[in-house]
C-alpha cells in the first residue's frame, strides 16, 4: 500500500517536471536580462569600482554579505565552543 | 602534532611571507581585480595553516596568538557593521564615500581599463573588514583544532 501511494506520488512529481523541462526556453537564450543590463552599464558610474562582482557583493547586496560573515563567526564560535574543553 | 623535517622548515621559512603578502593584495585590489575579502582571507589563512603543519603545534603556539586572531575576528565584523550603518541617511548598506572626493571617493574611469586604487567608495574598506575577519577565523579555527587534537592525544597517552 505504502509503495503504490509513493509511486503515484512520484509518478505525479515527476509530470510536473517534465512539463517545466518542455517549456523551457532553447538552449542559449537568455531569460530577461533588464537587470543584467543595469548593473553592467550603471555599476561603474555609481560605486566607483572597476569590479561589477564585488560592487553587487558589497554594494548592492551588502546585507547578504553581512549574513555570510555572520555565519561565518557563528561558525568559530561553534567551533571554540566545542574544542575548547579541558585544562591546558 | 610533531614539528617536520627542517628541509619543510626552511621552505616555509622563505615562502609563507610571499604568500601573506599576496593575500593583502587581493584583499586590498577587491574593487579592481577579481578576488576580494574573503577570497584574500583564505589566502592569508592558507600561510597560517603551513606554519601550523610545519613547525608544530606547540612551537607555533610562540608566534600564533589565539586571543589576537579573536580580537581581529571581532574587529573586522564590526567594522563591517559599522561601515553599513554609516550609509543609514539613505539606505542600510549605501555606498556613502563613491564618487564623495574624500576617501576613495575619486570617480571611475567609464570603460575598459587598468583601473585606479583611490575609487570604489565604501567597498574597499568592506574588502578589508571581511579580509581580517576571514583570516583571523581561519587562525583561529586552525589553533584551536590542533589544541583540541593534542589533548585527545594526551589524553589516550595517560
Amino acid at each position: 500500500m505504502k509503495k503504490i501511494i509513493f509511486g503515484i506520488a512520484f509518478i505525479i512529481f515527476f509530470s510536473f517536471l517534465i512539463v517545466s523541462a518542455v517549456n523551457m526556453r532553447t538552449f542559449g537564450e537568455p531569460t530577461i536580462s533588464e537587470m543584467d543590463d543595469y548593473f553592467i552599464e550603471n555599476a561603474q558610474s555609481e560605486t566607483g569600482a572597476n569590479n561589477v562582482v564585488t560592487s553587487i557583493v558589497f554594494d548592492y547586496r551588502g546585507f547578504d554579505t553581512l549574513g555570510e560573515a555572520t555565519v561565518l563567526f557563528t561558525a568559530v564560535v561553534g567551533i571554540v565552543a566545542l574544542f575548547r574543553g579541558g585544562k591546558k | 602534532m610533531k614539528e617536520m623535517s627542517r628541509i619543510v622548515k626552511t621552505v616555509t621559512n622563505f615562502v609563507y611571507g610571499f604568500i601573506i603578502i599576496f593575500g593583502f593584495y587581493i584583499i586590498a585590489h577587491g574593487h579592481l581585480t577579481p578576488g576580494g575579502g574573503f577570497q584574500g582571507g583564505a589566502v592569508v589563512g592558507s600561510a597560517f595553516a603551513l606554519l601550523l603543519v610545519s613547525y608544530g603545534s606547540l612551537n607555533s603556539n610562540k608566534f600564533l596568538k589565539k586571543d589576537i586572531f579573536s580580537l581581529f575576528e571581532n574587529f573586522g565584523l564590526t567594522l563591517f557593521i559599522v561601515l553599513g550603518f554609516s550609509g543609514l541617511g539613505i539606505t542600510f548598506f549605501y555606498n556613502f564615500l563613491a564618487n564623495s572626493g574624500s576617501w576613495f571617493g575619486d570617480a571611475a574611469v567609464i570603460g575598459i581599463n587598468p583601473g585606479d586604487m583611490n575609487t570604489g567608495g565604501v567597498i574597499p574598506l568592506m574588502n578589508i573588514a571581511v579580509g581580517l575577519e576571514v583570516l583571523s577565523a581561519f587562525g583561529v579555527i586552525l589553533l584551536t583544532m590542533a589544541r583540541g587534537a593534542e589533548f585527545t592525544k594526551k589524553k589516550e597517552n595517560s
